[in-house]
């Protein structure tokens, strides 16, 4: 059905956002801005994934949901589609005994995002943590989470990625060696590095407190394409994050916020900013000259369109 | 007493060589196990928990000095269990079923423990009836929820329902945490206390068995 439902929707659309296929650093480094699409686990739990499941299952068991979500962010305008691999690391992988699965699960989740998009849009590969914490605060060798990473990028590269995102990073130590392990697979292969800050009184500090500044100089070192911020915080936190990175880096910026924090009501998690509050918020990302804009926990394809709308105005 | 002082630099630090070193001096020197334990290590916890909720340390800082705890910790037991100097009381703690995020629970743990609370740690994706299996076995007073996941948060109602069921309410209390958790969502499901972040679930848990 999800085969069928593609060819209807490409009939339906005759242009596509994305004309070429210039390599998206070059886009990057053009001054471009591109839109990056919204959250995958929130659909996701909208469809009924299981809230104590692995979410990466959902690629062998449902790919056909992964075209659909994948095709709604392409709908909505969106030039990068992620794939369903956040926590796709075998270390990751492992909590739910799916770490055998590793290749499987990358390579399945990149073919449903290709599916849907075909070269419409750039397909993004997903890194997110391993879930460890590193040496001397942890027990995770740097060498075993640097291999857990590699393994994954590989299977997402000879998938056929188009770039990879290093995302919702708190330690930046385990940042740059994902950003290491992409450079080390393909160099040619672009990725961007984007971690998580809170607010506090001093200023914005992921977890493990790592500052802005701090971040922008470590994932510049190892080779980050893009830099940035996703998840943590609403739009307007993200505006004044994207001003801190600007403040200190020349390198693209990518900032894809949450839908506000969330609350729960009747025992559901509800994201409270809506697509418009957020487009009109994210101008401002527009006038920092912010490469990739997208969403993260809570967006939606309809936060999607209206970034699409105000970047093309 | 110099030595003692010492403690609460080195645990400030996250200096666990030093922490053994020093803590093994002071029992030579013949220290009460428990001055060493409270003007000592937990001193230093408190130092240390005091500046994460300022904001001017960050985790990478507390689970240093958790470590250097524990190694002055490793030592002091055996001799307070021999004085007979209970811990100052015992919580079970752990990740609800179906959520595997177990960051913000240890840390809760680690600054638990640095209070002088014994912590039976379940781990994560912990069912409820091993929760309330464990507390009662155990003899623990409190019992600790985290949820990161906005959907495995009502798994925390179904252990202080459990707990009432049980006849329990009361005798075992409910602190809740995790980042969708809120006060509100703790009064919803009738958990004793909500704890904001590692600090403050301290000092709720010390306020929940009454010992401030």
């Amino acid at each position: 059905m999800g085969l069928m439902r593609q060819t209807q929707w490409t009939a339906s659309r005759a242009s596509s956002t994305l004309s070429d296929r210039t390599p998206l650093d070059q886009r990057l480094a053009s001054g471009e801005t591109l839109v990056a699409d919204g959250a995958i686990g929130t659909l996701l739990f909208e469809r009924g994934l299981d809230p104590g499941a692995c979410p990466e299952s959902v690629t062998l068991s449902h790919p056909e949901v992964l075209e659909e979500i994948a095709r709604l962010y392409l709908e909505a305008g969106a030039d990068i589609i992620g794939t369903n691999t956040f926590g796709g690391s075998p270390l990751k992988l492992a909590a739910y005994g799916l770490a055998d699965s590793t290749d499987e699960i990358n390579a399945r989740a990149v073919t449903a995002v290709r599916k849907a998009v075909g070269d419409r849009a750039y397909v993004a590969g997903s890194v997110g943590p391993c879930g460890k914490l590193l040496t001397p605060y942890g027990d995770a060798k740097p060498e075993d989470v640097y291999g857990s990473f590699r393994r994954q990028v590989e299977s997402l590269v000879e998938a056929g990625v188009d770039c990879i995102f290093v995302e919702t990073m708190i330690d930046l130590t385990e940042a740059k060696l994902a950003v290491r392990a992409v450079k080390d697979v393909s160099a040619a292969t672009p990725v961007t590095a984007s971690m998580t800050f809170d607010a506090t009184p001093n200023g914005f500090f992921t977890i493990m407190g790592v500052s802005v500044e701090a971040a922008a100089a470590g994932l510049t070192e190892v080779g980050a394409d893009a830099i940035g911020s996703n998840c943590g915080n609403g739009i307007e936190n993200m505006v004044q994050i994207a001003r801190a990175f600007r403040n200190v880096s020349q390198l693209p910026l990518t900032i894809q916020p949450n839908a506000g924090l969330p609350h729960i009501a009747n025992g559901k998690a509800v994201y409270d900013e809506t697509p418009a509050f957020m487009a009109e918020q994210a101008k401002a990302l527009v006038s920092l000259g912010v490469s990739v804009i997208g969403g993260c926990c809570g967006t939606t394809p309809e936060h999607i369109a209206a970034l699409r709308a105000i970047v093309d105005e | 007493m110099d030595l003692l002082a010492e403690i609460v630099t080195g645990v400030i630090n996250g200096d666990d060589e030093r922490i053994a070193q020093l803590t093994q001096a002071v029992i030579e020197q013949g220290v009460s196990p428990k001055s060493i334990l409270d003007d000592g290590l937990i001193a230093g916890m408190n130092v240390v928990g005091e500046r994460f909720k300022a904001h001017t340390i960050f985790l990478p800082d507390v689970l240093l000095a958790a470590k250097a705890m524990y190694a002055g910790l490793d030592l002091l037991k055996p001799l307070l269990i021999k004085e007979g100097i209970p811990p100052m009381g015992r919580v079970v703690i752990g990740s609800v079923r179906g959520d595997l995020h177990d960051i913000g629970k240890n840390l809760v743990g680690i600054m638990l423990k640095g209070a002088g609370f014994e912590i039976i740690d379940l781990g994560n994706d912990v069912p409820p009836e091993a929760m309330v299996e464990s507390a009662v076995r155990n003899e623990a007073t409190v019992i600790g929820m985290s949820a990161l996941l906005t959907t495995t948060m009502p798994v925390m109602g179904q252990v202080v329902q459990l707990l009432s069921q049980e006849g329990l309410t009361g005798k075992i209390k409910t602190i809740v945490g995790g980042a969708p958790v809120s006060g509100e969502f703790a009064r919803e499901i009738g958990a004793d206390a909500y704890g904001f972040d590692a600090a403050n679930a301290v000092d709720r848990v010390k306020s929940l068995i009454n010992v401030v």
